[in-house]
């Protein structure tokens, strides 16, 4: 059994990473916004990542919700939600992938910058996301001490809210931050914004050891950078979820002009990347 | 109450909306500011820098001439744009840029719209042997070729952003990116009240000079408090400098005019108070240009330091508390202030301070029409010079560029 077995702190997605480390394993989470190519070819995508190419896909998804000024993401995944934006993809969208994705063996998550949250009215949100299936939030931009709306609006709801530590972070910051989630937190591992990089971080296994030290009751999860098997592999051997999300997106990078190919190219990345966490620990 | 509280908000505004990587950054900030503010050294260091390399203090000069286009009012400018560098924003950036210098940091980077706080950053660069990065919307790095010039001559380097819509709200994502990333050596000059705390306060107490110096000189000079003060209203900070010493004094009433670009009505406007809701962009709540989902939608005005679909949570927060009072001034009306200062007083005005000298006027006749028997003494902020405009301004007024005459020739 992993260390992970306190029930109201794992929330729903926290269950789901437990049951994956019990299997050996961590958990692979993959990102797509919702809306690129379009809102159907959306849906397509978080489908398949949930299956790569041999049946074995990522275990959680997170679906991002296209905003005007995604101060957190760099360019693919800017230009995929500007072009969202530009074909009128809505915030609602966001829960029609969440219910794909329900229907699936994985669980679905959503990432959003806050402003779209406050819009919507974060009670409505939440209350139309759980209906929808969703497991719970990821919010970048929102600070877990100054949202007391949200922390009421998820726990009467019953989702999952996670928030965000960097390598800049207190550690008093760090047990605030954790304290607060529920699920999981998510680790930056670079200072910097989202995008695939060539090697991973040396600060990954900083934060995490660091992380652990502060609140050793919460799965903690590393994005940033990721792009392929073998640094999932390498990431997995000390965090309990990798998350991928630019590098999952460039397989779509026709744009909708050649969507069965863009499909089974994110297959085929889901399918290495599930390889990898399956042999991360090994 | 004294605002904002120690984690930046003012009342419902405010806030530290930005990811965690910066929060490190902006307490470190936070801290440093709060530590200089109360070291007689930077304030001196600051003090000898308004006052030899600035041009401070800024004199007030009464608009006699104009005074007479706005009813029984009596008009009073305070001028800022007698500044170097033309504007407001050298007094924000001398004192951001010393306190990069204190914070051991080598490298600033900020935004810029039009180019004015561009090259104010890049001026202060200069001086104190600080790299430096300015981003700049592509749209604008177009439309404002010459600044772009003024900048790499004063050695900064300027970073076209093609992201989003290109304009100036872009910059200023663009320069969070950069900064989450050379966070270690580099300092983020914010240009205006806007952004996460401490921002919104550490501009306020650096562009107060304004209305510290303004209010002591209606006081010594003029005999009395003014009834009204004016400012334009883009971020904001000329206008919570010129606003912040007068809010204690319950008999002063203060006018921020905002860009109501062809008409708030026709929803091209930057009029983000006055027809703006509720929400959160750039790190702080404050009052937006959103549509109904949250996506900010952008903002048109003939004023480049005014295009901006935010405002600093200050003014938001003085609108709330009715303590300030907020109205949009068009591209027409800011125009016709603008030829109107020019011919009565010698005065080319930013197109950005024309709006408060439109507000001015605006309020000068009202009071007029209201109560004949007032005599109302209106202070406005003329936050910077014209020059800029220039080329705007004969656009808009068609003018043929031809001289009137030539002299001189041979037959």
């Amino acid at each position: 059994m992993s260390q992970f077995t306190d029930e109201a702190r794992l929330g729903i997605s926290g269950r789901v990473v437990a049951g994956c480390l019990d299997q050996g394993r961590p958990a692979l989470v993959g990102y797509l916004p919702v809306g690129y190519p379009s809102v159907d070819g959306s849906i397509e995508a978080v489908r398949a990542i949930t299956e790569g190419d041999e049946g074995r896909g990522v275990d959680l998804v997170e679906i991002g919700i296209p905003y005007s000024d995604p101060l957190m993401d760099g360019t693919v995944i800017q230009h995929a939600t500007t072009k969202a934006r530009a074909r009128g993809v809505h915030t609602r969208d966001a829960f029609k992938a969440v219910e794909a994705v329900a229907a699936t063996s994985a669980t679905p998550m959503v990432m959003t910058y806050w402003n779209l949250v406050e819009a919507y009215g974060p009670d409505a949100f939440a209350r139309d996301l759980a209906a929808a299936g969703g497991a719970g939030v990821i919010t970048p931009d929102l600070p877990p001490d100054d949202c007391p709306e949200w922390l009421e609006a998820t726990d009467a709801h019953g989702l999952d809210r996670v928030f965000l530590i960097a390598p800049s972070s207190t550690e008093e910051r760090i047990a605030l931050t954790m304290g607060t989630c529920r699920g999981w937190v998510y680790a930056s591992s670079v200072m910097g914004v989202t995008g695939a990089r060539a090697a991973t971080s040396d600060a990954a296994p900083v934060i995490v050891k660091r992380a652990r030290e502060v609140d050793p009751c919460l799965p903690i999860g590393i994005g940033l950078g990721v792009s392929n098997g073998e640094q999932a592999a390498e990431i997995g051997s000390f965090a309990d979820l990798v998350i991928v999300g630019s590098a999952l997106l460039k397989c779509l990078d026709t744009d909708g002009a050649d969507m069965p190919g863009d499909l089974a190219r994110i297959r085929r990345l889901a399918g290495d990347l599930a390889a990898g966490v399956d042999r991360a620990r090994g | 109450m004294t605002v904002p509280d120690s984690t930046g908000h003012f009342g419902r505004f405010g806030g530290r909306f930005v990811p965690e990587a910066l929060q490190a950054a902006l307490t470190e900030l936070d801290e440093a500011f709060t530590e200089a503010q109360a070291d007689p050294e930077y304030r001196a260091e600051l003090a000898r820098l308004q006052r030899d390399y600035s041009g401070r203090p800024t004199p007030i000069t009464v608009a006699e001439n104009f005074s007479k286009e706005c009813g029984n009012a009596r008009i009073l400018l305070k001028r800022e744009d007698l500044n170097h560098t033309g504007a407001h924003k050298i007094n924000n950036v001398l004192g951001q840029a010393l306190l990069t210098k204190r914070m051991g940091k080598t490298r600033v980077i900020a935004e810029t719209g039009a180019g004015q706080h561009g090259v104010a950053t890049a001026t202060a660069a200069a001086l104190l042997g600080l790299e430096c990065r300015v981003y700049m919307g592509e749209v604008d790095t177009q439309r404002q070729a010459l600044n772009v010039a003024r900048m790499q001559l004063l050695g900064a380097e300027v970073y076209a952003v093609a992201a989003g819509s290109r304009t100036l709200k872009d910059a200023m994502n663009e320069a969070m990116r950069d900064w989450v990333t050379t966070v270690d050596d580099t300092h983020y000059l914010i240009g205006t009240v806007g952004g996460p705390h401490p921002f919104p306060v550490l501009v306020r107490e650096l562009q107060r000079v304004i209305s510290t110096e303004a209010r002591q000189q209606m006081l010594d000079d003029h005999g009395a408090l003014p009834d009204y003060v004016a400012a334009c209203v883009g971020g904001g900070s000329n206008a919570i400098g010129m606003f912040y010493d007068f809010i204690p004094d319950q008999s002063v009433k203060l006018y921020g005019f905002e860009a109501a670009g062809d008409g708030v009505e026709t929803g091209r406007h930057a009029a983000t108070i006055v027809a703006g809701s509720a929400g959160v962009l750039h790190g702080a709540r404050t009052y937006v240009l959103q549509d109904e989902e949250g996506q900010t939608i952008e903002s048109h005005s003939i004023s480049a330091g005014l295009d901006y679909p935010g405002v600093g949570p200050e003014h938001a927060w003085l609108a709330d508390t009715g303590r300030a009072v907020y109205e949009g001034v068009t591209d027409a009306e800011a125009m016709e202030a603008f030829r109107m200062l020019t011919r009565t007083e010698g005065i080319i005005p930013a197109i950005e301070s024309a709006h408060a000298v439109a507000g001015a006027r605006r309020l000068g006749l009202r009071i007029a029409e209201e109560d004949p028997s007032a005599r109302p003494t209106i202070l406005v902020s003329l936050s910077g010079r014209g020059d800029k405009d220039v080329a705007t301004a004969f656009e808009y007024f068609g003018l043929p560029g031809e001289p009137d005459r030539t002299v001189g020739g041979m037959e």
